[in-house]
């Protein structure tokens, strides 16, 4: 009787629900992003686009200021099944989120709702860091990015250097002659920036930061860095220190090294290339600048840099609507115009080869806002692939990077020898690496 | 004074208790729980299992060199900023118990400073003390390279007790004042009728008589330095340079919510947590009972 009565009840308070909609709602699905400012507002644009060019699907997109609080909330929100549909993570996130089983494989997620991708259309680089082994694409490349070295053209210009020096050998001899000159910062450092100031240093030089290919052949990895050229390049790092041709930057010390560098102070900075648009804004009318790969050491086999930024997850535990309306979104960001819209107003990279040379033959890169991006594309195609340029697939790799980043302060602030700051970092993150495979017990890397 | 009351209801009682015991089972012992579970397991962040690793995560970070190096100075911050806070808001008090010119100005306006929040005053000072354009960085104008937080830990670390001591004046002078004002006004004015002056009444008869107030400060003092520095170290340093201001609340943050290691995270709670209860348990059995003057 009582089971009736609340069945009734139940059904007539659903065809209520059913008859107040209206007849075509679109099917609501959520977007979580880990960008602010400016990136933010872009993002916003993309979605707006996405709503206005289709009417079965309404994307809500969301900004949870930065990648770390992005991917915090999103576990929190997952652990409590009430997560996103699409979440967007970072490179050094990416490894847990591919052991959980908490996602749906784009591959997957594309051929089921009946949309075609061609993913060896995706640039390779950026591809293999979000495959599994056997090259099955996990995530949605999305905001790509590289690290460049951006040059005051007028402090080049005024010690005589013709072009942008691309060894490290002509950055040490431009930034003395700097000094000389009479500038007081010829390159801003901060040895937060680990990505730029280390990682892609292993990559470009074909340096290992970790056997088993920087972890992507098992979790059984273990760092090497403590053995590789990077010793002589944080040991090269806290000369220039020393002699004040690096000076320290960042936000603590009042200023960052991107804020000195567009301001005017430092004259070199390294850093990625989505700050490209960021600088064409932002820098100070008088700043004359440009861009340029990163330096290498002379005589070095160049090889390709790794990819940066972040790629776009598809959780489990939504519904099949809202799958189909995530597959409709991935659809259009891989539309060419919608790929050439995303780097043009950003600065990230356009993921697909399609993109990029759609974007080159209409001349995007001749424009003068524009021109020097095309470089990111270079670097990341650099050379023939190696193991060691592939990426990086270590556990637990956002506290590693702030040992990395503590041991060359050791060095430059602390005056702590070089090797002995590289091999406590490097045991540091052993204990790491040991730990993070314990918690994934008998887990296989997908 | 008896200070049991009786209810004839069984019911009520616990329907009156109902509100609070909700809110400290949702807050504090359902979190507390799960924490100290994670703390004897390995917990995948996604939540997609763990393991059962007994002591181990608590073997690990006592064996680890850099949390000792953390607890010390945690306890090194808590001491000194406990100190500074106490002793400059005592001052401040006392001048104003003295019915100077202005003390009403002064009785509101040294509260100010309980009343802005961490994260708000971390954001303040930096702009204040950085060393490149801050007004603190002055000194570098005169001196180069003297002052500079962003490199030199001590320096760091220095600037964030005196922003957290900075803080904590205003509660602190508010319990002073009552204190002193608790104090009956025929007592000291004996004192001064037997000749002794503002300094020897204060050392004689206005500071032993404010014993109960000082230590209940003290025990609140530490425990806040313990647990609510999170907020002007996320904003000044964000435990930097090379972890010079990384005390044990700011560790568990990072380990937990940056590096994805809940179990390690959990850990340390739980031995923060002790850390506070024991501080509390001192209040309540030693400081409540045997300091009483009345």
């Amino acid at each position: 009787m009582t089971r009736n009565w609340l069945l009734g009840a139940a059904l007539a308070a659903s065809t209520l629900a059913l008859a107040g909609a209206p007849a075509q709602a679109a099917t609501k699905f959520e977007f979580w992003y880990g960008l602010s400012g400016d990136l933010s507002e872009r993002v916003q644009d993309v979605c707006k686009r996405f709503n206005a060019a289709q009417a079965d699907y309404e994307i809500v997109c969301v900004s949870q200021d930065n990648y770390d609080n992005n991917l915090q909330n999103t576990i929190a929100a997952f652990r409590a099944n009430k997560q996103p549909t699409v979440t967007q993570i970072f490179d050094a996130g990416t490894l847990d989120l591919m052991l959980s089983g908490a996602y749906l494989p784009i591959g997957q997620l594309m051929s089921e709702s009946g949309y075609q991708i061609d993913w060896s259309n995706y640039l390779s680089g950026i591809g293999s860091y979000y495959s599994t082994s056997k090259g099955e694409l996990l995530s949605m490349p999305f905001n790509s990015s590289t690290a460049v070295i951006y040059y005051n053209t007028d402090a080049l210009a005024k010690v005589g250097f013709a072009g942008t020096p691309s060894t490290w050998e002509e950055v040490e001899d431009v930034a003395r002659k700097m000094k000389a000159a009479g500038y007081d910062c010829p390159v801003a450092f901060d040895p937060t920036g680990v990505w730029q100031w280390f990682e892609q240093f292993s990559a470009i030089h074909n340096q290992p930061i970790a056997s088993n290919g920087n972890g992507f052949g098992g979790l059984d990895a273990e760092y090497v860095f403590n053995k590789t050229r990077f010793v002589d390049q944080l040991t090269w790092y806290k000369k220039m220190f020393d002699e004040g041709l690096f000076v320290h930057k960042s936000k603590a010390a009042g200023e960052t090294a991107n804020d000195a560098f567009i301001n005017g102070t430092c004259q070199i900075t390294s850093s990625s290339i989505a700050d490209h648009g960021t600088f064409g804004k932002q820098a100070k009318p008088e700043v004359k600048w440009t861009v340029a790969m990163l330096p290498v050491w002379a005589g070095t086999d160049r090889k390709n840099s790794f990819v940066g930024g972040a790629s776009l997850w598809t959780l489990k535990g939504k519904s099949a609507d809202e799958y189909k309306g995530a597959a409709a979104f991935f659809n259009f960001l891989a539309t060419p115009e919608s790929a050439e819209y995303w780097s043009t107003v950003t600065g990230y990279v356009p993921v697909t080869m399609s993109g990029f040379e759609a974007m080159k033959a209409k001349g995007f890169y001749e424009d003068p806002t524009y021109k020097g991006r095309e470089l990111a594309i270079e670097s990341l195609t650099y050379g023939e692939a190696t193991e060691n340029t592939r990426g990086i697939r270590l556990g637990n790799y956002v506290t590693e990077r702030k040992e990395i980043g503590d041991a060359m302060a050791r060095v430059l602030f602390d005056n702590v020898p070089v090797q002995e700051a590289l091999d406590t970092a490097v045991a540091n993150g052993n204990a790491l690496l040991r730990k993070f495979e314990k918690t994934y017990q008998g887990a296989q890397l997908p | 004074m008896e200070r049991r009351a009786y209810y004839r209801n069984k019911v009520l009682p616990w329907v009156l208790i109902a509100p609070q015991l909700l809110l400290i089972l949702v807050f504090f012992y359902w979190p507390t729980t799960q924490a100290l579970y994670w703390a004897f397991t390995l917990e995948q962040p996604w939540g997609g299992g763990n393991t059962w690793v007994g002591f181990d995560n608590f073997a690990s970070i006592f064996t680890d060199t850099r949390y000792w190096a953390t607890a010390l100075r945690s306890a090194f911050y808590a001491v000194c900023a406990t100190a500074i806070s106490m002793t400059v808001a005592l001052t401040l008090a006392l001048f104003v118990d003295r019915a100077l010119k202005g003390t009403r100005l002064f009785q509101s306006v040294f509260v100010w400073p309980y009343a802005i929040a961490a994260p708000a005053a971390g954001v303040a000072f930096r702009f204040m003390f950085s060393p490149q354009a801050g007004f603190i960085g002055a000194v570098n104008q005169v001196w180069p390279g003297i002052w500079d937080p962003s490199t030199v830990g001590w320096q760091a670390l220095a600037m964030v007790i005196v922003c957290h001591a900075w803080l904590g004046i205003g509660y602190n002078f508010v319990f002073f004042l009552a204190g002193l004002q608790m104090i009956p006004r025929s007592i000291v004015e004996a004192g001064a009728m037997d000749g002794a002056r503002p300094f020897r009444r204060m050392l004689d008869l206005q500071l032993p008589l404010l014993a109960p107030t000082t230590f209940f400060l003290l025990i609140m003092n530490l425990i806040s330095s313990f647990t609510d520095s999170f907020g002007l170290i996320d904003t000044l340093t964000e435990g930097g340079p090379v972890g010079a201001t990384e005390v044990m609340v700011y560790k568990i943050y990072f380990d937990g919510f940056k590096g994805l290691d809940y179990s390690g995270a959990a850990a340390q709670s739980i031995v923060l947590m002790l850390l506070v209860i024991s501080l509390t348990f001192i209040q309540f059995k030693w400081v409540e009972r045997r300091i009483h003057y009345s």
